[in-house]
């Protein structure tokens, strides 16, 4: 546990000295924001204001691409020879893993409040109370930690970093094939089944419905069941995965 | 007259240079402490056969080099012992432990430093330092003196707040090397400390190393250069394609093979023929593009001058000739009649 704080230590340290990650990780949020309601919300009418519809989904997507970054590191650490040095010193690999993934959620904290604070610059009104906020919050956050526990497990299934970061568009692919920026009433058929049943959706409507207020019940079951099914699946990848590569 | 051959082969391709067998001391006798001591490590990586029954026995407190080019296992053998790689078939036991059963306890006692630098490139050197103090169990107060002390005794301090990334190659081994000694390791491995530095920092990396010998650690260190095990290593083993093919004292091993070597250059390509003719099983190395035939010799002039009476007789085959130190080649072509293979796996 102790070798896990040490480990994410390291790795905050390690994203706050990478610029180019650093700039992806605060710019990217603000940008997809901006895209969305100025350039794409213009031509979306779904009959409320489109900003207070997207920005969860904003918040998502964001959520999803920081925490794709997490595949890039582990891959660049088992790349060099630094395991090899944790491991002599019997770290667990578990250890390395839980680093990177706490640091995933510290910096995807940070950029998420970021989001929060451009969208309320752009107009996104929430309706709910302080409880729900932070409801909404911790729904994201385990969101984040699932996510960053799959990246990890892919970020050690291939061996070049470039390859790694195509988690990123694996797991945006999720996001826009969900309700995170159009209802899924609005998609063709065949795409309806899968946009309806897949983790995305769940938690944005779970955490659009907080920020918001809805009255309607909420898949809070569905996104937790996603989110905690998710992360133990990959978390347990991840630990064969790590024996194998350094086997 | 330089002679090939005379040592004794005790198995297939095995050269045994040592006087005697350690284990064959007699059975009322207190076996020596020994910090490593490995017996039939073997092991394949999918159809590739590594290490085919590597035995090894290091006294404590003693330097110890693996010899071999690249490609003989050096790193597989240091793995295994390290505990990162498990062996297929044999048995090893480091500092007393055995490295399967026993992984944490050994790990405890040993440390490792490979050909890659195990530092974060973005930390700076006492950050570096001061993780892998944490994580061996430091206390924050204990890890950052640790950390003063080790750049201290690396010649590290100035560098203390750069990032790793803006080091040279000799300043980032020495760092990779005191991170290593943290947790005060006791048996220390080495996987090619000198690969890829300069003359200037290889020399430096060579006072750190016979510093370390001098604090009464075992180190077991790779190396594909003779001089370097000459230099550093109480005994010697030279692997080759997975095998030890012998292990003895540097002198032993120098005593079998001759410490330099005498190139002659023909005059034609005819000449060259006939030097290779005349100088028969003695040659050790040939090369038809630049007509040249190398014999090893011990490089007195006497020894030289009677080479070359039997290579040129008539004193009208050779251009010219060299006298330069046994590489590896040559040792490896002594010992195994072949020379080194430089596959890399």
């Amino acid at each position: 546990m102790s070798d896990a704080l040490i480990m994410a230590g390291r790795s905050l340290r390690l994203s706050a000295r990478s610029p180019e990650a650093l700039l992806t990780a605060l710019m990217l949020p603000v940008m997809l924001m901006v895209v969305f309601v100025y350039l794409f919300g213009g031509a979306v009418n779904i009959g409320t204001a489109y900003v207070d519809y997207v920005a969860p989904g904003v918040l998502l997507l964001c959520a999803v691409t920081g925490a794709a970054t997490t595949a890039v590191t582990v891959c660049q650490d088992m790349a060099g020879g630094i395991i090899d040095r944790f491991r002599s010193l019997d770290v667990s690999g578990t250890a390395v893993l839980a680093g990177h993934v706490t640091a995933s959620l510290l910096r995807n904290f940070v950029s998420t409040l970021l989001v929060i604070a451009v969208a309320f610059g752009i107009g996104f009104r929430p309706h709910s109370s302080i409880g729900a906020f932070a409801a909404a919050l911790a729904v994201l956050l385990l969101f984040v930690a699932a996510a960053s526990w799959f990246a990890a497990a892919f970020g050690l299934l291939v061996r070049a970093p470039e390859a790694a970061n195509s988690a990123m568009f694996f797991l945006m692919f999720f996001s826009y094939a969900s309700s995170a920026f159009v209802p899924v009433r609005t998609m063709p058929a065949w795409l309806r089944g899968f946009a309806s049943h897949q983790p995305a959706t769940p938690v944005t409507e779970t955490i659009r419905g907080l920020l918001l207020g809805h009255s309607a019940p909420l898949p809070l079951g569905s996104a937790l069941a996603w989110c905690v099914g998710i992360g133990v699946v990959s978390m347990g990848l991840a630990a064969v995965l790590f024996r194998r590569r350094t086997a | 007259m330089t002679e090939r051959g005379g040592f004794t082969r005790t198995g297939p391709g095995h050269v045994n240079l040592g006087q005697a067998d350690p284990g064959a001391a007699s059975p009322g006798q207190p076996k020596p402490e020994l910090a490593i001591e490995a017996s039939g490590l073997a092991k394949s990586y999918r159809d590739v056969r590594v290490l085919s029954g590597v035995d090894l026995r290091v006294p404590s407190g003693t330097v110890f080099a693996l010899l071999g080019p690249n490609g003989a296992g050096k790193t597989t053998t240091v793995r295994i012992l390290a505990t990162l790689v498990q062996a297929d078939a044999g048995r090893a036991l480091v500092a007393g432990f055995d490295v399967r059963r026993n992984r944490s306890q050994v790990r405890r006692q040993i440390s490792l430093t490979g050909q890659f630098a195990a530092l974060d490139e973005v930390q700076t050197g006492t950050e570096n330092l001061r993780m892998m103090g944490r994580l061996s169990g430091l206390s924050r107060t204990a890890a950052r003196q640790r950390a003063n002390e080790l750049l201290g005794q690396f010649e590290l301090t100035k560098a203390a707040g750069r990032r790793v990334a803006t080091y040279s190659g000799g300043m980032r081994r020495r760092l990779d090397i005191a991170a290593s000694l943290v947790a005060r390791p006791s048996v220390i491995f080495l996987d090619e400390p000198s690969t890829g530095l300069d003359p200037q920092s290889r020399l430096a990396m060579w006072r750190v190393i016979e510093g370390l010998a001098e604090s009464g650690v075992t180190i077991f260190l790779t190396t594909q250069y003779l001089e370097e095990a000459e230099r550093l290593a109480d005994r010697i083993a030279v692997l080759d394609a997975g095998q030890i093919i012998a292990e003895g004292t540097s002198a032993e091993l120098k005593r079998k093979v001759a410490a330099q070597r005498l190139d002659l250059t023909g005059t034609s390509r005819a000449a060259f023929a006939e030097l290779v003719r005349h100088l028969g099983d003695l040659v050790v190395h040939t090369d038809d593009g630049n007509l040249t035939v190398g014999v090893p010799t011990e490089g007195d002039a006497a020894g030289i001058r009677a080479l070359l009476d039997a290579a040129d007789p008539d004193r009208d085959l050779i251009a010219d000739f060299t006298v330069h130190g046994a590489t590896l080649d040559d040792v490896f072509l002594t010992l195994t009649g072949h020379p080194k293979e430089t596959s890399n796996v």
